[in-house]
């Protein structure tokens, strides 16, 4: 556990980067800090590991104070990614992931052998092991500089903006990488970020920072958007709190009814057990589009989704294999709708 | 009378290896020392003054402002003033092309430094890197190729500059032109002028090669 005891940032010209900051990242978690520039978020990130030290206050991990440990000594024992990877021009890739191996004195054999297992595990083509950073695109040198991070198995991990500088479809699937690697490796996570839905999608707990390095609020994410502290907090969130809110709810309990059932205004056309579209009830017009979502996997927002991009107004459960298991009537979603705006 | 060729092959061939201090042999030997050590002693006196420039940021401006001074002097005038110190031997050469050398490697050394992205330094902190591991293991390699850019300007510039020695009577292969000025015998003259050329070439060939086998990852990245 990473515990901020009030710290302040105060540097010589009386600029306040971070103001009595006090929080807790928990063991095993993701905390992620998010905030406008200016907001002392990545100040905060880096006096953990000492690459700034704190004016007043003190950071203790996992009750130990950061600033009595020396610091090359600390920041092995501490993964870090970076915006751009940071990784050394001049080492081949492998070298790059057993940089910290190295530094631990580990022998280049164990040192390396670890190296492939996590680019393995961090989803790269252990072909680009022999290649430089160069040669390689923006994603893969972003997933380089996360196995680099994990090589030494640290309990902690710092991520400051690690996806920032990738395009949107490669910084969502390494976001969906991270969650999985998480669900593997339960380490404890900060992760700073200025994109309020990265936060969401990524934290277990988000702390959100207003500028001048001060904590607005810390909260997880369904209860951030539901309860924002205060107006900057509901600024930064943005517009369709509500409809977001949604992706922190389950389809478990959605009662399904019979796909087969012709008794309501649509019915459910199917194909060898698929869905191919809904028809009126008296069979005039052309089949209209229907939406799928998979219960226990998908969010309560993928089903409603699914209903709305339908005149039918229903949703369609499938299995994993996008065979139809029932569907979802309007009344249904809305009750389930109703139950979570309550909760 | 025959006409005097421009360029007596037998000149070469009596000149080659005759056992005297002005064979061909011993004046192409005698080049290389006098323009071989200022690259080495240059490096070796850049390298710390570069690193010092780079850690007191201050000192930089005035460190080079001297190094250009230095490099402005005529090295005609330097060799006549160390002459009364060192007398008519090599170390007179040597010197001065050694300062002219730390005067192109500092900037060479600084700016190599200053290629290493920040936040490829910044990573080697947040490793845990401790400085002097981080300078060794990191920001050297680094700036690898930025020096040795420089040290070809250096290579082939001393081994021209050496010449200019013959004067004190310590050129080396520009021995060769005051003899061929003296005699109105151009032989020699072209020969040390072939020769001088060749030596650069080479010199920075090796440079050249030192850098594709030093630094693979430059090739690398031109390549894609």
């Amino acid at each position: 556990m990473i515990t901020f005891e009030s710290v302040t940032k105060r540097y010589a010209d009386g600029t306040v980067a971070v103001d009595r900051l006090s929080l807790e990242a928990p063991t095993g978690e993701i905390t992620v800090f998010v905030g406008p520039s200016g907001c002392g978020k990545t100040t905060s990130l880096r006096m953990i590991n000492r690459m700034i030290d704190p004016t007043e206050g003190r950071i203790l991990l996992d009750g130990t104070d950061v600033t009595t440990i020396d610091p090359p000594q600390l920041r092995r024992g501490i993964g870090y990614v970076i915006q751009q990877a940071g990784l050394f021009p001049h080492r081949k890739i492998v070298d790059n992931v057993a940089t910290v191996p190295y530094l631990l004195g580990w022998d280049r054999k164990k040192a390396r052998d670890r190296a492939m297992e996590l680019l393995e595990r961090v989803g790269l083509d252990l072909k680009l092991a022999g290649r430089y950073p160069f040669q390689l695109s923006g994603g893969q040198q972003q997933r380089v500089g996360v196995a680099r991070a994990l090589a030494a198995d640290p309990p902690v991990l710092l991520m400051d903006e690690p996806f920032s500088a990738v395009d949107p479809i490669v910084r969502t699937s390494l976001q969906d990488e991270l969650i999985r690697l998480q669900s593997e490796l339960q380490k404890t996570i900060v992760f700073v970020t200025h994109d309020i839905d990265e936060a969401i999608k990524l934290g277990d707990r988000v702390a959100v920072l207003r500028v001048g390095g001060r904590l607005a609020q810390l909260a997880d994410p369904k209860t951030l958007l539901s309860e924002p502290a205060d107006d900057f907090v509901r600024d930064f969130l943005g517009r369709d709190r509500g409809i977001r809110r949604l992706q922190f709810f389950g389809t478990d309990g959605l009662e399904l009814s019979d796909p087969a059932d012709t008794s309501g205004a649509w019915t459910l056309r199917m194909a060898d057990g698929r869905p191919s579209g809904w028809a009126r009830a008296d069979g005039s017009g052309p089949l209209e589009p229907y939406g799928t979502f998979v219960p226990g996997r998908d969010s309560l927002r993928t089903a409603l989704d699914a209903a709305l991009l339908t005149p039918a107004g229903a949703a369609v459960a499938v299995d994993g294999d996008g065979r139809v298991v029932g569907v979802v009537r309007r009344e249904t979603l809305e009750a389930a709708l109703a139950e979570a705006a309550d909760e | 009378m025959d006409e005097e060729p421009l360029f007596r092959w037998s000149w070469v061939a009596s000149n080659w290896d005759n056992d005297t201090p002005n064979s061909i042999v011993n004046l192409l030997g005698a080049h290389i020392v006098m323009a071989g050590l200022p690259i080495l002693l240059g490096l070796l006196v850049a390298l710390p003054l570069g690193l010092a420039c780079v850690r007191w940021r201050w000192l930089y401006q005035p460190v080079a402002g001297l190094m250009n001074a230095i490099y402005a002097l005529p090295s005609l005038a330097l060799f006549m003033i160390l002459l009364s110190v060192t007398g008519a031997e090599r170390t007179t050469v040597i010197i001065p092309l050694t300062f002219y050398a730390v005067a192109v490697l500092i900037p060479a050394v600084v700016d190599g430094l200053g290629s290493v992205p920040d936040h490829v330094r910044q990573s080697a902190v947040a490793m845990g890197y401790t400085p002097l591991r981080r300078l060794l293991g990191v920001e050297l390699p680094i700036a690898v190729p930025v020096v040795l850019a420089g040290l070809r300007v250096v290579a082939v510039s001393s081994i021209s500059l050496v010449s200019v020695g013959a004067l004190i009577g310590q050129g080396g292969l520009g021995n060769f032109f005051t003899d061929a000025y003296q005699r109105d015998f151009y032989t020699p003259a072209i020969a040390g002028i072939v020769l001088i050329v060749l030596l650069a070439l080479v010199a920075d060939g090796l440079i050249l090669l030192a850098q594709r086998l030093l630094t693979p990852w430059v090739r690398a990245r031109r390549s894609t």
